[in-house]
């Protein structure tokens, strides 16, 4: 088994090493771009032919949380970048402090979308056979975390939208069906990031980072920042369709 | 091969990658790229057998117009299995997970490729992904074709829709792997004195193929994705009745599936420029335009698409733009083809086996890629989509082009894989029997597309029988050429006349060391201070080629002497 | 063309303040933007911004900026492949044009059709 740090066989030199890591997971990371582009083409299409079912769909998202989400994912991307910068400069107890930080914010995030999806499942939101836009408005008594205000806005929405579409229900499982993959497909991503990181703060912890090789610390950062631009676009992309209204 | 003139007759090395360790795990747990090219050539030739098997059903039962053998259900399984095994899990593989593997860091005088645990968890992805596609075949296959095409696939079908999906999801996570592999090997970790225009074209072929892996696969596998959680979350982008659009998934899977077939035959192409070269003693003609050609028809194989959606009521205007691209994409297809010919003229030639198959590769190739043409055709291809004229298009290029190009590359590097030669008259005449059998197999199919048979279907009108029959006699010939192979070549591998470092002889950098290799491929790093394909310039060769022939430029002599 | 002597940049954790306090500000735009009517120009804006923060955490927090010129190479072949997907295909969305010489999306004009014939 190869130590971190160590140069591995088919190497000549450990600069050639970073080279070749760096190379590889910016490659890797244009595969996530054509991965995620996939699923944009779809979301781009279907908002596209139904932009009323799109518009209440996201309307019924919370902006508050979505906007929370961001910025604690923003912040994440700083607290990455610090933990690089640590790894370049030797600051061995500064690189474990970001790489905790940055987990931390990531679990923040992922308390946040539990909630989120906890309250889609609440109000029938996610795409199956219990579907219903309208559930929430038609039985406020069983969505009771909506206040009376929202309620009536929403019904008033849902009104609207229904006269242009008069499939709504189906096109808002379209909206949702996206929510749900871009979310959860950026969420899986995540996780497997949280993954990197806590091996990153093993090694941190034990000094394999510093001046000389810092290389891993700069990769799952390219990755962690890389699942912060995705988000960067999902949230204007599903969290702010429509809602000058 | 070259007579070895005087001397004693090779002896195998003492010590080489096969004998380095031994027991299953020094297998199983490889890091070694030429060992892990021989997993993939175990698990891509079992795959290949299961699509030929497939292949056999479809032959057979079409032997009489209105079906026999198998119900229209079992038909529709059989033609789908048969793609399904034969794109995913043996062409889009084959020569880079075997060949590729084997020779990229032997060609560039590296001591592996740049991520060898990364290989070798590409290749138990693959068996992953395999599993499972097989799993759906024996829980009765899926007979969606292929394509998959939504909705049938995705709500209609009562068949195994969702494992053969998740399998191909997975099997291309082994391809993302391999490209990125491949890419980052030819950057970072060629040897001194290797620059990019002394690389052989080989691998280029698998530098533009890479570029396809990483940039194409990704989409195939998000659309997958989406299709399987529509089968089995109910999602509806692909949906009608849900208000989603078929279409939508047409163009998510070609934006893939069409660069594939790039996949597919842009390596065969590299190895064809390493036989052409090699059994005409002369350099190759237009290196440069060759080169670039290569990364020609990876660019310009992403904006053709559309040409699989003529008849799903795309407008004039979309149609004509991607007819004209379609065309495009041939010509530095064409340049490569008329840059190999030029090779020939003047050239030494001889007709060894893996000749034979570049030949054949040719000829084959030209016959698939023309007939590609008819069908950018807008007007034609409103009469010929959809019928056996695509199918015989598809598999002069598959099995015409590609697996002419795997074979002639087995052949060719078999000395070098396993340090022994295989029996040379005998492959002869499998290559012969070979191009036979698959002229009969696929040339009435041109034809028969042209009278009109619908492809997919599993019955015809009776005036097309004589030339289904045709097929299937053809069929079982072919057969007899992929089988002939098989045997030999294993058997050589064991029993084979010791091959020497340098039978044929060859100009790359795999030829200066021993064969088999040892593991680390060289005891010492080279230093490259030569052109690719210097026949005019290795008089260590003792070719009979004159000096300066063909090279504008006088290279320097070797450094390795 | 291995990179052999390439000294490394080490962005200063002042740049990063300042980036992250622009990408913080940008999102308030970005939600501040949401809530005006700017017609079709809503998603414009939206994406507009959306690709400046991206810019600057490419540029500065995966340090693109001082990288070799392969990996902006990389960078650059990626966003491109995803336009050609994006464009191509949204260019046939857009040419289409069924029968009765309705575009697309031609689902609404459907119901309306179902209606008129009662």
């Amino acid at each position: 088994m190869h130590r971190t740090g160590a140069l591995y066989g088919q190497f000549k030199t450990l600069e050639q090493q970073k080279d070749t890591a760096t190379l590889g997971m910016w490659i890797f990371l244009v595969t996530e771009v054509m991965f995620f582009g996939g699923i944009m083409l779809a979301y781009t299409i279907n908002r596209h032919t139904y932009f009323h079912a799109f518009a209440m769909g996201s309307n019924t998202l919370s902006l508050g949380l979505g906007g929370f989400n961001t910025v604690v994912l923003l912040a994440s991307s700083f607290t990455m970048a610090m933990a690089v910068w640590s790894s370049q400069t030797s600051r061995k107890s500064l690189i474990t402090l970001f790489l905790s930080l940055t987990i931390l914010l990531g679990f923040v995030f992922f308390g946040v979308k539990y909630v989120e999806y906890a309250q889609k499942f609440h109000h029938h939101l996610v795409p199956g056979k219990s579907f219903d836009i309208f559930y929430c408005v038609n039985s406020p008594t069983k969505c009771e975390d909506i206040d009376a205000a929202d309620m009536a806005k929403e019904k008033e929405e849902l009104e609207v939208a229904a006269k242009a579409d008069p499939d709504l229900n189906a096109h808002a499982q379209l909206y949702y069906s996206a929510y749900f993959g871009m979310t959860g497909l950026h969420a899986l991503h995540m996780v497997i990031g949280a993954g990197l990181l806590f091996w990153l703060l093993k090694e941190s912890v034990a000094g394999k980072f510093n001046a000389e090789w810092n290389n891993p610390v700069d990769i799952v950062g390219l990755y962690w920042h890389f699942v912060d631009i995705v988000w960067i676009y999902l949230f204007p992309l599903l969290y702010l369709i429509d809602r000058h209204k | 091969m070259r007579e070895q003139a005087t001397g004693p007759a090779p002896q195998l090395p003492e010590k080489h990658y096969l004998n380095a360790t031994y027991g299953i795990r020094s297998w199983l747990l490889t890091t070694d790229h030429k060992r892990i090219a021989l997993l993939y050539l175990a698990s891509v030739t079992f795959f290949f057998f299961i699509g030929g098997f497939f292949a056999m059903m479809i032959r057979l039962h079409l032997l009489t117009p209105s079906g026999f053998l198998l119900t229209p259900d079992q038909y529709n399984r059989m033609f789908t299995m048969h793609g399904v095994a034969m794109v995913f899990f043996f062409l889009i593989p084959s020569i880079p997970a075997v060949m590729g593997n084997f020779l990229i860091p032997l060609m560039i005088g590296a001591k592996d490729l740049a991520f060898p645990k990364i290989n070798l968890l590409s290749w138990y992805v693959y068996v992953v992904g395999g599993m499972f596609t097989l799993w759906a075949m024996i829980n009765g296959g899926l007979d969606t074709g292929w394509t998959f095409y939504t909705p049938l696939s995705t709500v209609y079908s009562n068949s195994a829709v969702a494992p053969a999906v998740v399998g191909v999801f997975i099997t291309g996570f082994s391809s993302i792997l391999t490209g990125l592999n491949f890419l980052v090997t030819v950057h970072t970790m060629r040897a001194p004195g290797m620059t990019w225009f002394r690389l052989p074209l080989f691998v280029w072929a698998h530098y533009a193929t890479s570029i396809v892996m990483i940039l194409g696969t990704p989409v195939i596998a998000i659309t997958l994705g989406l299709a399987a959680m529509e089968r089995v979350f109910g999602l509806g982008f692909f949906n009608p009745a849900m208000g989603g659009d078929p279409i939508l998934f047409q163009h998510l899977f070609w934006f893939y599936s069409h660069p594939a077939v790039y996949i597919m035959i842009l390596p065969a192409m590299g190895v064809i420029s390493e036989l052409i070269p090699t059994f005409a003693r002369k350099r190759l003609f237009g290196y440069h335009f060759v080169a670039a050609a290569s990364l020609a028809i990876a660019v310009i194989g992403f904006l053709v698409w559309t040409h699989h959606m003529f008849l799903t009521g795309q407008s004039t205007y979309a149609a004509v733009a991607f007819s004209f691209l379609t065309f495009i994409v041939a010509i530095p297809s064409a340049i490569k083809t008329f840059n190999w010919t030029a090779t020939l003229f003047g050239g030494s030639i001889s007709f060894d086996t893996p000749m034979l198959y570049a030949f054949g590769f040719l000829g084959l190739f030209l016959v698939g890629g023309l007939t590609g043409l008819f069908l950018g055709a807008l007007g034609v291809d409103i009469n010929i989509h959809d019928t056996y004229f695509v199918v015989a298009h598809f598999h002069y290029i598959m099995v015409g082009g590609a697996v002419m190009g795997y074979l002639g590359g087995l052949h060719f590097w078999w000395p070098k894989i396993t340090g022994r030669k295989y029996p040379e008259w005998l492959a002869r005449i499998a290559a012969f029997v070979l191009f036979i059998g698959f002229n009969f197999t696929f040339f009435p199919q041109f034809i028969l597309g042209i009278m009109g048979m619908p492809r997919r279907y599993h019955t015809y009108p009776p005036e097309f029988q004589l030339y289904n029959v045709m097929s299937t006699a053809g069929a079982s010939i072919l057969a007899v050429g992929y089988l002939l192979p098989m045997v030999y070549l294993t058997w050589a591998a064991f029993y084979g006349e010791v091959a020497g470092d340098n039978p044929w002889p060859a100009t790359g950098l795999e030829w200066k060391t021993q064969s088999p290799p040892l593991t680390e491929n060289f005891e010492v790093t080279p230093v490259v201070t030569w052109e690719a394909y210097d026949f005019h310039n290795r008089p260590d060769l003792g070719l009979d080629v004159p000096a300066g022939r063909g090279s504008p430029v006088v290279a320097p002599a070797h450094g390795d002497d | 063309m291995s990179e052999n002597e390439h000294t490394e940049h080490i962005v200063s954790p002042g740049m990063y303040l300042t980036i992250i306090l622009t990408l913080l500000a940008l999102t308030g735009i970005t939600v501040f933007a949401a809530f005006i009517d700017l017609g079709r120009f809503n998603i414009v804006v939206a994406l507009l911004i959306a690709t400046v923060k991206a810019t600057l955490v490419v540029l500065i927090f995966m340090h693109a900026k001082y990288a070799p010129e392969r990996t902006k190479l990389v960078i650059i072949a990626g966003i491109f492949w995803l336009a050609l997907l994006l464009f191509m295909t949204l260019s046939d969305y857009a040419s289409r044009v069924d029968y009765r010489g309705v575009r697309y999306p031609m689902t609404q004009i459907i119901s309306h059709t179902i209606e008129d014939r009662g």
